[in-house]
């Protein structure tokens, strides 16, 4: 192995979940740590990192190369400088503790797909100068060794403790991109075996008919050395497509496991989705249960054609396709050929192509919206977690100043909202498949079944069987979440244990005779019944069947850990065609085929096998494995207390036997919303930003142009600062803005009134989400309707016609409005007096930075707010105290409070009061509610003034 | 008219500046949903009322919220009138809306739930005037001919009518009987219930004093109506047995005062001497005349307080709020309120002003005239401006007052504005916040 990583473990100062009630102590989210990095020099860390900022690399652990980089987001060279990923991607993908092994269980008849959470590591690189907050999962892919690919994503920087600070965040965040590549992964798999059985499908027709042939050449024949190879051939490819179909239905079932990882959340409408598509196809598989019926047909068609294809050749490809062509037309079967090509020269699917291009792209979106909510040091981050939930505490005051902070409040609720890659939260996505099936109970199986064929003479024995097959199917199907999550998680040394018994089968080919010293501990009996499954139940009654089965113990099992009562009918079945094939067909079942199923897999597996052979976790028997691993486990930085429950805890979890589906469903989410309620409560702390801060969107027009990024507000700062500079007056301009009177920007140029529009739009109380309240640019003239829309207006100054009718309207609603003209520099207004404003209006301010003013004036309006917010909500204020109060009294105390306790002057209380009737409205909105209502507009009759410079 | 318009945008005295104290409308709502010019606005009860135009859409508003409350659709053309029918059966009073349209049909609505009860189509002409006789639970509806109806609809008796122009006011008087005004003539009904409970109508009188056509017709009390024609003509008549009262030819007196000053101005255009409007409140009537405004009282029948130009163009509407205020509105857009104030003794600025404008192109000299004519009158006061509602963008057609819950104006300008006293509002919010604060149990 490669030189052990230095893992460091996630510790934080406090107990996990026990901090210690010290009632006067702030709230964790509310300490910022004066001194973040106090042994050294904050900026020093990252100089000797070999690149310049965080970055997020995905990294595989390719079969052909070994650990190699796929892609870094941001996908730029710059950022990572010198910073080798090779090595890096090396060492990341060496301590993935996810148990992906996969193959056979013992006593499970078909190979397993591992059904893996995801793990999270903390990882450092002392000497790269590097920290990687590093999350493995693993995809699943048909043609790859044990049908998975193992992937990682990491967050890295240079900053060991902003990604411990940052734990929780982080593997919120890559959760969810892991969960949205395994979605798209799981449909991506379930379209790959629907291709593969159909291939087996036809195959298996071909060689059935083959088969038939050499039947009616004479019963001589029949046990001849190449009719024997050919049955051998036949069974294999019937056993394979059993095990795909089981594939299928385990990929199908992956959505009932209860899920232990807490920040694993999926789209419930994408499961649905993706269940339903599993569920076609397996109905559509499931009737080929008995795949005599489908190549009957063709036995009879042409029977002196398949002479030639007796080599298995390509022209059987030919021959079919008109068939295939009928029958599907939009994808043509190909034949499954024994030996395939050299493994290394086989290409392995792209992550694109593993998970569904609609998927790739969400999660690298996510990806690059992580990246990108993350820049910056730990104190910047702290800073704007801690702004961020002081301000959600102010409800009630935020809308007026400032910037919205989206929906992010569900999130905070507890429900971890998943990441939907097709945006169904939205809904309007078009599906591309025909709208969710509900999850078919049995009886609906049964009556989906294959009708008798009239032309096979087998249709009414075989119709029994298929319904005992159908009930394996179904307890199969079943059971499967149960036993699969108790070996993949707990239990790794059984997947090993499968994973070699899956190689008995195969493990006599030519190719791979390396796999032998694996296998000898693998029993191989439940191999056998699946090809004599077939050929043995034609010849039988299926009450035999039945009877037998009843009467059978179930002694090979003994080693597997699923629960009795539900794999009690299966593995009787198998114990019992096991009987039966003993003596008759133990041959067959021995000799190894040229059709093999995965072929590709099973080549891969000997080469696995091959390179793992020196490999210590392969050869060790069980029990040094699971010691073995232990300890890693323990390193594993484990987020999920429900990780660590005991087994029992799972079977009362996971056993669905008596549950229906939909239960099975549900009680994940229970578990999910106590752990996710816990830890957002540890938290404090939201995970997901908003878009509108940090973003590089490009520079959005004012008004009706989306939300404001805080960078964009923090240009206009200097615009503002401009202004408050430039203006003698602006002291009363924004006093008009702040007092609620609508200020008209009038000017010749555009730009130039836009950029003026763009900084005053700062001081609009309460501009709404994008700006509602603020038009840049008007080149009509405008109506009663705007002003009450509107609180800022830049209007274009023409001299046509229009012009003068502009003026008219100017001078009608002169009374409502104030008047900024931007070419004369002149203020019509109403005279303000006021001390109020002289700190942000001060046109001899010392402030000479555009985002220092902003953040000065986002202080000095929280301040306002403040002060609004109290004048609001004080009773007394507003209500007389006693029933013997007049109404004067009230109005008495309200100007008192105003003018003494506030100090403010006749014009700054209109400040005040403007602000208040906004909180007011704000918060009897939701009662009134109704939409039809208009807006009140508040104004007042005084005279203007004019102001020059 | 645009001379005038010229003049009165730069008449000092109409001009009141953005000072207002007296003026308490600080807030209003712009409500929106007529696609037309809205021409009717009725009040249903302390807190609706009724919209309508030449959209045919009769919309329900809720004035303390500004929500619209139900939107009566039916009508295909524009609503020609529209009055309240109030059922009184007993103990619960119920208020349906009556609606007459150019597509000559009637229609009867209840506002709560927005039916329509009732409705004739096919009449022979598009009704005019509409007026209800609650006494008798009959209705009647003036047009080109005269049709009384009872509460469900069905034809008591019409009359068919002689006149060209039809009917365009009625009025109830004393004795069951009807005034309908009827090009210059006022036409008096009798109606009579036979034993049968039949119902019958009779044309008693025939009043054509009026030298042109009259414009309004209203009740002043139970004693006296009045009439205003399209030549300024006022008369005050005696509900009783129909006699003239009083005749006040409005411009007459003046035109006789200022034969100095109108050497240059020709006599003065009907439409500025026509009477658009009358109302009363039973002590005053308050003629609107071109675009001026005359108070004429009835006990001393005479004008008492007038404003010769009043608005930039015609009055449309008008309303004593009380004694001493009133309210009008006009093609010009806006609302002006008005308070009656005794004259200062000195010659005050204001009255020079306003002559002064008159004479436009003069000098001073020619407004000593006039002011002295006025002086020379015992009893005369003046009419103040004490506010203007600037806001819409057309003719403000009719406004209707709900006191201190607001004012409804509707416009050609197809919007209805809800003016409020913003300190009021702001009272009533605050409250409402309290309430709900302690609903919620705190923020």
């Amino acid at each position: 192995m490669i030189g052990s990583p230095d893992l460091v473990a996630f510790t934080k100062e406090d107990d996990y979940g026990e901090t210690s009630p010290d009632p006067w102590a702030l709230p964790e989210e509310f300490s910022v740590p004066l001194h973040p990095l106090a042994d050294s020099n904050p900026w020093a860390k990252t100089s000797y990192a070999k690149f310049t900022k965080d970055f997020i690399l995905i990294s595989e652990f390719s079969e052909q190369v070994g650990p190699q980089p796929l892609l870094t987001i941001p996908d730029d060279p710059k950022i990572c400088g010198t910073f080798d990923l090779n090595y890096f991607s090396l060492r990341i993908m060496s301590v993935d503790y996810q148990a992906s092994f996969v193959g056979h269980p013992p006593g499970t008849g078909y190979p397993r797909l591992s059904f893996v959470e995801d793990s999270r590591v903390v990882l450092g690189d002392s000497k790269e100068g590097a920290f990687a907050y590093v999350h493995h999962l693993t995809l699943y892919d048909l043609e790859a060794r044990g049908f998975v690919r193992p992937f990682c994503m990491a967050y890295v920087s240079a900053d060991e403790r902003k990604i411990m600070l940052q734990f929780q965040e982080l593997s919120l965040r890559f959760s969810q991109a892991s969960e949205c590549l395994k979605a798209g992964n799981r449909r991506a798999f379930a379209k790959e075996l629907q291709r593969k059985l159909r291939d087996l499908e036809y195959t298996h027709s071909v060689l059935q008919r083959e088969e038939g042939l050499q039947r009616e050449a004479g019963p001589q024949c029949m046990y001849s050395a190449h009719a024997v190879e050919k049955a051998n051939e036949l069974a294999n490819v019937e056993k394979s497509i059993y095990e795909h179909r089981d594939l299928l239905r385990q990929i199908s079932s992956y959505h009932h496991r209860p899920r232990r990882d807490p920040h694993a959340v999926t789209c419930q409408k994408c499961i649905t989705e993706c269940l339903s598509e599993c569920e076609v196809l397996l109905d559509k598989y499931a009737k080929l249960a008995n795949p005599f019926s489908y190549c009957d047909k063709g036995k009879k068609e042409d029977e002196g054609q398949s002479q030639i294809n007796e080599e298995g050749g390509e022209d059987e490809v030919n021959e079919e396709e008109d068939e295939g062509v009928k029958r599907r037309p939009s994808y043509t079967p190909q034949l499954i050929k024994a030996k395939s090509a050299k493994c290394f020269d086989k290409r392995l699917k792209t992550l694109r192509e593993l998970c569904d291009n609609t998927f790739y792209e969400a999660t690298v979106e996510l990806l690059k919206d992580t990246e990108k909510s993350f820049r910056g040091d730990l104190c910047y981050l702290y800073t704007r977690r801690l702004d961020r939930t002081l301000r959600r505490k102010q409800r009630v005051t935020n809308f007026l100043f400032e910037e919205d902070l989206g929906d992010e409040d569900e999130d905070e609720r507890g429900t971890l909202r998943p990441f939907c890659a097709v945006n169904h939260a939205v809904d309007n996505y078009t599906l591309l498949n025909p709208p969710p099936i509900v999850l078919g109970p049995e009886p609906l199986e049964l009556d989906a079944l294959e009708p008798p064929h009239p032309l096979d003479p087998s249709s009414e024995i075989s119709r029994p069987q298929e319904l005992c097959e159908l009930g394996l199917v179904g307890s199969h199907l079943e059971s499967s979440p149960s036993d699969q999550t108790l070996e993949t998680q707990e239990s790794s040394e059984e997947t090993k244990g499968s994973f070699s018994s899956d190689k008995s089968g195969t493990g006599q080919a030519d190719r791979q005779q390396n796999l032998a010293s694996i296998t000898s501990e693998g029993p191989d009996s439940d191999l056998t019944p699946d090809p004599d499954h077939n050929t043995d139940l034609e010849r039988e009654s299926s009450s035999e069947e039945m009877e037998t089965t009843a009467g059978e113990d179930d002694g090979d099992n003994g080693g597997d850990q699923t629960p009795v009562s539900l794999l009690e009918v299966m593995s009787e079945l198998e114990a019992s065609r096991e009987d039966e094939c003993e003596g008759a067909t133990d041959g067959a079942c021995e000799i190894q085929s040229d059709l093999l199923v995965p072929i590709d897999t099973a080549c891969c597996m000997a080469q696995e096998g091959f390179l793992y052979e020196a490999s210590a976790p392969e050869t060790v028997p069980h029990h040094e494995q699971s010691s073995y691993l232990q300890p890693c486990q323990t390193l594993v930085v484990n987020q999920e207390p429900q990780a660590q429950l005991p087994l029992q805890d799972d079977y009362t979890v996971g056993s669905p036997s008596s549950e229906s589906p939909a239960a099975g469903l549900e009680l994940p989410v229970g578990l999910l919303g106590d752990a996710v309620s816990r830890t957002s409560a540890e938290d404090g702390s939201d995970c997901t930003m908003s878009a509108s801060t940090g973003s590089d969107r490009a520079a959005s027009p004012l008004g009706y142009g989306g939300v404001l990024t805080l960078r964009q507000r923090k240009k206009h700062g200097q615009g503002a600062l401009k202004f408050v500079r430039q203006y003698p007056f602006a002291m009363q301009a924004l006093w008009c803005l702040l007092s609620g009177r609508t200020l008209v920007v009038l000017g010749a140029d555009e730009g130039r009134v836009r950029r003026l529009v763009a900084a005053l739009a700062l001081f609009v109380p309460a501009p709404g989400k994008c700006g509602e309240r603020v038009q840049a640019w008007l080149s009509c003239p405008f109506t009663l309707t705007d002003l009450q829309r509107w609180k800022l207006i830049g209007l274009q100054r023409v001299a046509s016609p229009v012009g003068s009718s502009m003026l008219y309207s100017l001078s009608r609603y002169s009374r409502y409005i104030s008047i900024l003209d931007a070419d004369q520099k002149t203020l019509r207004c109403p005279p303000y007096r006021g001390q109020l404003l002289a700190n942000i209006a001060d046109h001899r301010t010392y402030i000479r930075r555009g985002s220092t003013y902003f953040l000065h004036l986002q202080s000095m309006l929280c301040r306002l707010a403040a002060k609004a917010f109290l004048y609001t909500f004080t009773h007394h204020l507003h209500l007389p105290v006693s029933s013997t109060e007049g109404s004067e009294v009230v109005e008495g105390r309200r100007r008192c409070f105003l003018q003494e306790q506030l100090g403010l002057g006749e014009e700054d209380s209109l400040i005040l009061l403007y602000l208040s009737q906004l909180i007011t409205q704000q918060y009897l909105q939701p009662a009134t509610g109704s939409s039809a209502a208009a807006t009140c507009f508040s104004f007042n009759y005084t005279t203007s003034v004019f102001y020059k410079i | 008219m645009s001379l005038v318009k010229l003049l009165t945008g730069t008449s000092p005295v109409l001009c009141i500046g953005e000072e207002q104290p007296k003026n308490w409308f600080t807030e209003l709502q712009v409500l929106k949903g007529h696609f037309d010019i809205v021409r009717f606005l009725v009040q249903i009860d302390d807190f609706r009322c009724a919209s309508a135009g030449d959209d045919g859409l009769v919309l329900v508003w809720n004035v303390e919220t500004g929500e619209r409350l139900q939107e009566l659709r039916g009508h295909s053309q524009q609503i020609t009138a529209i009055t309240t029918f109030t059922c009184n059966n007993g103990l619960t009073s119920h208020t349906s809306l009556l609606t007459a349209s150019s597509d000559r049909s009637l229609s009867l609505w209840d506002p709560d739930t927005g039916n329509r009860v009732q409705t004739i189509s096919d009449l022979q002409s598009s009704v005019k005037c509409l007026l209800v006789l609650e006494r008798l639970c009959v209705w009647v509806s003036g047009g080109e001919e005269l049709c009384v109806w009872n509460k469900d609809f069905q034809l008591q008796c019409h009359k068919q009518n002689h006149s060209d122009t039809g009917i365009t006011a009625l009025i109830e008087l004393p004795k069951n009987c009807i005034a309908a005004a009827m090009d210059k003539q006022i036409v008096i009904y009798r109606l009579t219930f036979s034993t049968d409970s039949s119902l019958s109508m009779a044309e008693i009188r025939c009043l054509s004093d009026h030298q042109d056509q009259i414009r309004a017709l209203i009740n002043v009390n139970d004693g006296f109506f009045a009439s205003g024609s399209h030549a300024g003509e006022l008369i005050l008549w005696d509900a009783i047995d129909w006699n003239i009262l009083a005749y006040e030819h409005i411009l007459w007196e003046e035109s006789q005062a200022c034969t100095q000053a109108e050497i240059r101005l020709a006599a003065p255009k009907p439409s500025e001497m026509s009477i658009q409007h009358l109302t009363t409140n039973g002590k005053h009537i308050l003629a609107a005349v071109g675009s001026g405004l005359y108070v004429y009282s009835i006990q001393t029948k005479s004008v008492v307080a007038y404003r010769k130009v009043a608005h930039d163009s015609n009055i449309l509407h008008t309303m004593l709020l009380s004694d001493s205020e009133l309210m009008s509105c006009s093609e010009d857009g806006s609302v002006r309120m008005w308070e009656i104030q005794d004259l200062p003794l000195p010659a005050e600025p204001a009255s020079a002003g306003f002559f002064g404008m008159w004479t436009f192109g003069r000098t001073n000299k020619q407004s000593g005239p006039p002011s002295k004519k006025v002086m020379e009158v015992p009893n005369i006061r003046m009419l103040e401006l004490t506010g203007d509602l600037i806001g819409h963008s057309g003719a403000v057609q009719m406004f209707v007052s709900f006191r201190e819950n607001g004012l409804v104006t509707c416009s050609a300008d197809h919007l209805l504005i809800l003016w409020k006293d913003g300190e009021r509002q702001s009272h009533l919010r605050s409250l409402a916040l309290f309430q709900k604060l302690e609903e919620n149990g705190g923020l």
